[in-house]
């Protein structure tokens, strides 16, 4: 509207597209402060929770980018493990030749990302059944080559060297603070991901793909990008384990069991969402920790939740509490504001 | 002589396998559901035929009689309730449902069976003893009973979808489920039927392969349903035959594998699918091109 007709129509005067509905900078501010209290942990709390809490952070890492590769790119894999197990063995790699596994965990992300191009070659062409199968199987045999190399242990394992010098102490705080670092940096990055103009072309594809298709989207790169992010992801989460465990074997590393966890973790917080995963993790911790002496009941339970929750409430626990209060802790979607004052929501995108 | 001897082994095995797979092509051809508890739900027969022989005191060899038909009406009531409130909701959400099943089902069993393997039957003559051909080969009994059963079950899955009411039922359904209901059919109450079949077919395999090897909980995802697509997808989906041809394939390139070297005879296998997957996705015997 030029200024001149803009006068003329006094009401209806001008429009503005936000990326958010309220000021988010208390959301911003409020992440920011948990971040640094959790930073904090190693110097308050006991070792014991500070080991807790990396499983957390692992499990919240991979659920976040399973969600993304489910949730956003339609893409189901059931084989995620590869990368969880290639991002473990980089780090061995690294450490049995000098380096501190701290220092080789960036390498092994970046690593698991360089892998996943030639295996997403190899499954770009698959949908849906067909394609979680055939990641099952590449994550099969991927841990069959790599249990022929005996240098990295063959089918027992080794234990992870280059802790000698770092007291236990210090050697908990640093795991901890990598684990956090990886956590915050992967989710992070799905957050800048989907706000970008690839993650809108990703939520296209999460809400009708041949719709997005035919708006010209290109779904083949959403694809390719979101598959290679979750292999570095996986893989950096990989790494961490390796660290967390001080060894690496890989019945353990590879093992389907990783998969299951982010995938239930996921399903049960909301997938399609940023704060699905984190409220799946939470429900996962908890059902952990309270049956962990009843070895494979929180597995089972957790199965049973996530099928019952993926049935009857597709959005997840997030979605129930999105679609009563309106809430995003990610900003990530398009709101129209009208001058009246209050934004009204007229694109619910993200 | 080794290579012929794998190459026989190969064969035989590959109707252990086309057995494994003919219950997952089934669905899969019918609902365009990829089972992903399919294994698994071969080793809760095979748990179920276990304690059918231990505390029912059935006979080993019977033990099919009681197993199938518990596993196929199961396998209907699965359908009816969780499969099909999945696949209304859609592909993913039946991957995910499936996967679900699976890990549920795994942890179940390694919770009330624990980690050890059962066999079945091990103490048989059946399955202890093989034959010779010439001096250098031996064959198995038990494997050629089981491709022997292989190619009974094919056949009969084949006779009943060409000529019976409910195989053209299954058909008709499996080709387009919405003309179907206009022409009066309960696509829901067919699909039920077809994985009733599927079920009773996997509830063989479980046993097949309770008697060929031992049983475990971890059995299901990592034997069973990985052997199972593989030989699916390469025999090519739509026809029961191109199965067997799968499973065979799989099984002479496991055991040429193993001859290369030893500890390498799954991860032949698994080449071999992963070749076919990216080389000629709709398998070897499928005239269409997979979607």
């Amino acid at each position: 509207m030029s200024l001149a007709t803009r006068a003329a129509v006094e009401p209806t005067a001008d429009f503005r597209v936000t990326r958010s509905r309220r000021n988010v900078a208390w959301t911003g501010a409020g992440a920011l402060i948990i971040v640094a209290v959790l930073a904090y942990f190693p110097y308050v709390v006991y070792s014991g929770t500070t080991t807790i809490l990396v499983q957390a952070f692992i499990v919240l890492t991979l659920a976040s980018m399973w969600n993304l590769m489910a949730g956003y790119a339609g893409l189901v894999s059931v084989g995620q493990q590869a990368f969880v197990g290639l991002g473990a063995y980089f780090v061995l790699f690294f450490a049995l030749h000098g380096t501190s596994p701290f220092a080789a965990l960036p390498v092994a992300a970046i690593g698991c990302g360089v892998i996943a191009l030639p295996l997403w070659w190899l499954l770009s062409r698959l949908r849906s059944g067909y394609f979680a199968i055939a990641t099952w199987v590449l994550a099969a045999t991927i841990m069959l080559i790599i249990e022929r190399f005996s240098s990295l242990g063959s089918g027992t394992g080794m234990p992870l060297p280059g802790f000698a010098e770092l007291s236990p102490v210090l050697l908990t705080a640093y795991t901890y603070w990598a684990a956090l670092a990886v956590t915050v940096l992967a989710m992070a990055g799905v957050y800048l991901l989907l706000r970008s103009r690839l993650g809108l072309v990703l939520t296209a594809i999460r809400d009708d793909e041949t719709a997005a298709r035919s708006s010209g989207a290109r779904v083949g790169l959403a694809r390719l990008t979101v598959f290679v992010v979750a292999g570095i992801g996986c893989g950096a989460a990989g790494a961490v384990l390796a660290i967390s465990q001080l060894q690496v074997q890989p019945s353990a590393v590879f093992d389907v069991g990783w998969t299951a966890e982010m995938a239930f973790a996921t399903i049960i917080g909301g997938l399609g969402t940023i704060e699905g995963p984190i409220i799946g993790t939470a429900v996962y911790m908890v059902l952990q920790q309270t049956l962990q002496s009843y070895n494979a009941w929180y597995l089972i339970i957790f199965g049973v939740v996530a099928m019952v929750v993926a049935l009857f409430a597709r959005r997840g626990l997030w979605g129930l509490v999105d679609d009563r209060l309106n809430v995003r802790l990610f900003p990530v979607g398009y709101y129209l504001r009208t001058p009246n004052g209050n934004g009204r929501q007229a694109n619910r995108s993200g | 002589m080794a290579w012929v001897n794998a190459i026989i082994q190969g064969v035989l095995t590959g109707g252990l396998y086309a057995l494994f797979a003919c219950g997952l092509s089934l669905m899969f051809g019918v609902m365009k559901v990829v089972n992903l508890a399919h294994g698994d739900l071969a080793v809760v027969a095979g748990y179920l035929a276990v304690f059918v022989i231990t505390v029912l005191h059935v006979p080993t060899l019977w033990s099919f009689v009681i197993v199938v038909p518990v596993m196929a009406l199961g396998g209907y009531g699965l359908q009816r309730t969780v499969i099909q409130r999945a696949l209304d909701r859609g592909v993913l959400t039946t991957l995910m449902v499936t996967f679900g099943l699976s890990v549920v089902i795994e942890n179940f069993l390694l919770q009330f069976f624990t980690a050890n393997t059962r066999g079945i039957g091990a103490n048989l003559a059946l399955v202890q003893d093989s034959f010779s051909l010439g001096s250098q080969i031996q064959v198995a009994y038990l494997l050629v009973v089981i491709f022997a059963v292989a190619v009974v079950v094919l056949l009969g899955l084949q006779y009943f979808l060409s000529a019976s009411k409910y195989g053209r039922l299954i058909r008709a359904v499996a080709d387009d489920k919405e003309a179907a209901q206009l022409a009066g059919a309960d696509y829901r109450h067919v699909f039920g039927i077809a994985a009733a079949l599927a079920l009773g077919t996997v509830a063989l395999a479980g046993i097949a392969y309770g008697m060929y090897s031992t049983l475990d909980p971890t059995a299901g995802t990592d034997t069973i349903l990985l052997f199972a697509f593989a030989a699916v997808v390469i025999g090519g989906l739509g026809s029961l035959w191109g199965t067997l041809v799968g499973g065979i394939v799989l099984g002479v390139a496991q055991q040429i594998g193993a001859q290369i070297n030893i500890s390498d005879e799954v991860l032949a296998g698994y080449i071999v699918f992963l070749a076919v997957l990216v080389l000629r996705p709709q398998g070897l015997t499928s005239r269409r091109s997979q979607a």
